[in-house]
């Protein structure tokens, strides 16, 4: 027996988004290594490296990292448990029953914003077993914390 | 309400029948009887006065009191101690100038500090409130409401000790500041912390208060001052023969650093010192003489010796007469220790979450262990000691009492094995970790053409698999009615065992290399202790058998 992914995906504009955000970090390396290049003026060797570097950030940001987090990043909401699941290289599977929810929080970043997405952040009476979902749908966002904090009204106990 | 005829007595410790009744209804609030006491007004004349001052000024409400006057005598002390530093310059410029009376005037002036700070301290009893008001423009007023006093405990330093005087720290949070009564009499101190621990306990219904395991008879002696600990029944009692574990033992060997450095900073300011003219150089240079081995050897020596001393040395001071004991009627443990300065801390049964057995490796190999506490809610005291239940012991007296703190034969169940796989995985990574220094000592013994060395490569990786061995024999959990055991490690080895009630949800965690080798780690999320308690490397088809052991009844809808 093991654990099955949890059913929902995250919104697909969360992959433009990563996208977006690994050609952000590229960019940062181009200016730097062009200013690199411009002022000192370094051996071959050291070009070719860079260059190499940076061809490796950016296929690893922009074309592989998204894709596979997209894949990987889900979620679920049952009457009784909130299920999510994140992580690149290391996957990590966490499920915290509603009745042992204390907090529900929405952040929305300035990128976010622009596409339109929200992360929800789901903690528990321990300080190491917090659930996170980003990027989701806005709307999505607010359906979810809407839903739990109803839920999580509902249930007795405090939550320890 | 267990028994109300030990509280009824306690209740009628006024003699003073005037005002008893004018102020009849806060005083029974205030003593350490309950509610019921209100309605023993009538037997509130037959009071018997010779019942203890004690109890009686302290239990006096409404009325703001100083702190012992004994304390005069500290306070100066302590203010000189911490001036210190100050006082040395002061004098010292004083002298160059002539002008001694300056160090007069700074000492008179920490005295003086001293005796304001005693003065502009006060603290009461209201009806459900403890208060304590210090500062003498600004007043601060601390307030702790008795019924959620969590933790009340007494220190009594070397000082304090000869006066006859103990601090009493009152805790109502893990978030807030605990109230610190520095200066009432050792009587008071103890009739203070069994009132409050018992009223706080009747409080709050849902605590666990087993009865049963209270000892007979135990309501009789309820007046004295001292009842507050006859309700206890000692778990663990330190046997000063076990000092032997304390070179061997986490907490000696950091006293012995943090002593340690005491000393050398001490031997700085002392002037003898590592400097040029100091011993230690003349020391060095006798060294020199005798050849270099015999000074690495004699110094190796001398810094064991010297650690093995302090490690007893510390043991002695902090583990001294170390008692862990049951108050049924309170609902939490006390621990007594201390060999110079005593300490008396408690831990509520209601915020026990299980225990964890230490077996480190110096320890382990003399046949030690040592017993923590798992707890929600109970900051360190800084010492790291709040969640101590036994200092370096024998194992089997270790697994003894953990076995009676949490009320099961835990250490008998056998630890279910996490399978082949999770075997060679604790083989590859205690390999991969000594490769590095392996492969360092191949590619050294070329450079330096030192054969010798390359044949010392294989120490290195003797030891990656004694490692592996290790932590793949140590491996292993269980799961019980009330409990989930996890042991895990070797040189840090550790057996944790939480309550299955505590859990706030699962994390199933699965790195790259743990995804190809169809293993997880499966971790209990709680508000206690380290917060999350992994199994480490289980097969991947019992990744859902455990996790709905962890939090029943959620799993088995995400289970395929």
């Amino acid at each position: 027996m093991d654990l099955r992914p949890p059913a929902e995906l995250v919104s697909s504009r969360a992959r433009t988004m990563w996208a977006v955000q690994g050609v952000m970090l590229t960019a940062v390396l181009l200016i730097g290594g062009g200013v690199a290049w411009y002022f000192i003026d370094p051996d071959t060797m050291w070009k070719l490296l860079g260059i190499a570097l940076i061809t490796v950030v950016f296929v690893g940001t922009v074309l592989v990292a998204p894709v596979l987090r997209y894949r990987i990043h889900r979620w679920e909401l049952t009457d009784d448990a909130v299920y999510t699941q994140r992580g690149l290289l290391t996957v990590e599977q966490r499920i915290a029953p509603i009745s042992r929810v204390q907090t529900v929080d929405t952040e929305r970043g300035v990128l976010e914003r622009f596409f339109g997405l929200s992360s929800v952040t789901v903690t528990t009476a321990s300080a190491k077993g917090e659930l996170r979902i980003e990027g989701l749908d806005a709307t999505v966002a607010d359906r979810v914390v809407h839903e739990l904090t109803v839920v999580t009204a509902a249930s007795e106990g405090d939550a320890t | 309400m267990s028994d109300p005829s030990g509280s009824e007595e306690r209740a009628q410790v006024s003699p003073g029948e005037g005002d008893a009744r004018g102020s009849g209804e806060e005083r029974a609030q205030v003593s350490p009887g309950e509610g019921d006491a209100r309605d023993s007004g009538e037997e509130r004349a037959q009071v018997s006065p010779g019942e203890g001052d004690a109890r009686e000024k302290q239990t006096d409400p409404g009325v703001w009191r100083r702190l012992s006057p004994r304390m005069l005598l500290i306070h100066p002390i302590k203010e000189i101690g911490r001036f210190l530093p100050a006082l040395i310059a002061v004098v010292v410029a004083g002298s160059t100038g002539g002008q001694n009376w300056w160090g007069v005037a700074a000492a008179a002036g920490a005295i003086a500090f001293g005796v304001l700070r005693w003065i502009t301290t006060r603290y009461r009893f209201t009806p459900d409130q403890v208060q304590l008001r210090h500062g003498l423009l600004s007043t601060t007023t601390v307030s702790a409401p008795i019924d959620r006093v969590r933790s009340v405990d007494v220190t009594a330093s070397v000082m304090h000790r000869a006066l006859g005087l103990a601090e009493v720290q009152i805790g109502t949070g893990a978030g807030e500041k605990a109230l610190k009564l520095d200066g009432l009499t050792s009587a008071e101190a103890a009739a203070l912390r069994g009132d409050l621990l018992h009223r706080a306990a009747k409080a709050t219904p849902e605590r666990a208060v087993d009865d049963a395991t209270a000892p007979p008879g135990d309501d009789v002696g309820e007046t004295r001052v001292a009842a507050a600990y006859e309700t206890e029944a000692v778990v663990y009692q330190l046997n000063p023969a076990w000092i032997r574990y304390a070179p061997f033992g986490p907490a000696g060997l950091i006293a012995a650093l943090a002593i340690l450095g005491v000393g050398s900073q001490f031997l700085n300011e002392s002037g003898i010192g590592w400097g040029e003219d100091g011993l230690v150089a003349g020391a060095a240079d006798r060294l020199a003489a005798i050849g270099v081995i015999a000074a690495v050897l004699a110094v190796l020596v001398g810094a064991l010796v010297l650690i093995v001393v302090l490690a007893l040395l510390g043991y002695l001071l902090a583990f001294h007469g170390f008692r862990l004991t049951r108050d049924a009627r309170g609902g939490s443990y006390h621990v007594s220790r201390g060999l110079l300065t005593t300490r008396a801390t408690s831990l509520e049964i209601r915020r026990l979450r299980g225990v964890e057995v230490h077996r480190h490796l110096p320890l382990r190999w003399v046949g030690g262990a040592y017993l923590s506490a798992i707890t929600t809610g109970v900051k360190d005291d800084g010492r790291g000691m709040s969640s101590t239940l036994t200092p370096p012991s024998p194992e089997q007296v270790v697994v003894h009492t953990a076995d009676e703190v949490l009320g099961e034969d835990l250490f008998a169940v056998p630890l279910q094995r996490h399978g082949a796989a999770a075997m060679r995985r604790r083989y590859t990574r205690a390999m991969a970790g000594a490769a590095v220094p392996a492969a360092l000592l191949v590619v050294a013994a070329g450079i330096w053409d030192l054969p010798a060395l390359g044949v010392c490569a294989i120490l290195p990786l003797a030891a990656g698999v004694a490692l592996g061995w290790s932590r793949a024999h140590w491996l292993g959990h269980a799961v019980t009615e009330r409990f989930l055991v996890t042991r895990s490690g070797s040189i840090g080895l550790s057996t944790n065992v939480i309550e299955r009630r505590g859990a706030v949800g699962v994390t199933v965690r699965r790195s790259f290399f743990q995804r190809r080798a169809g293993v997880a780690t499966v971790s209990l999320a709680t508000a206690a202790g380290n917060k999350d308690y992994p199994v480490v490397d289980l097969p991947q088809d019992q990744v859902g058998k455990l996790a709905s052991q962890i939090v029943p009844g959620h799993i088995e809808q995400f289970l395929r």
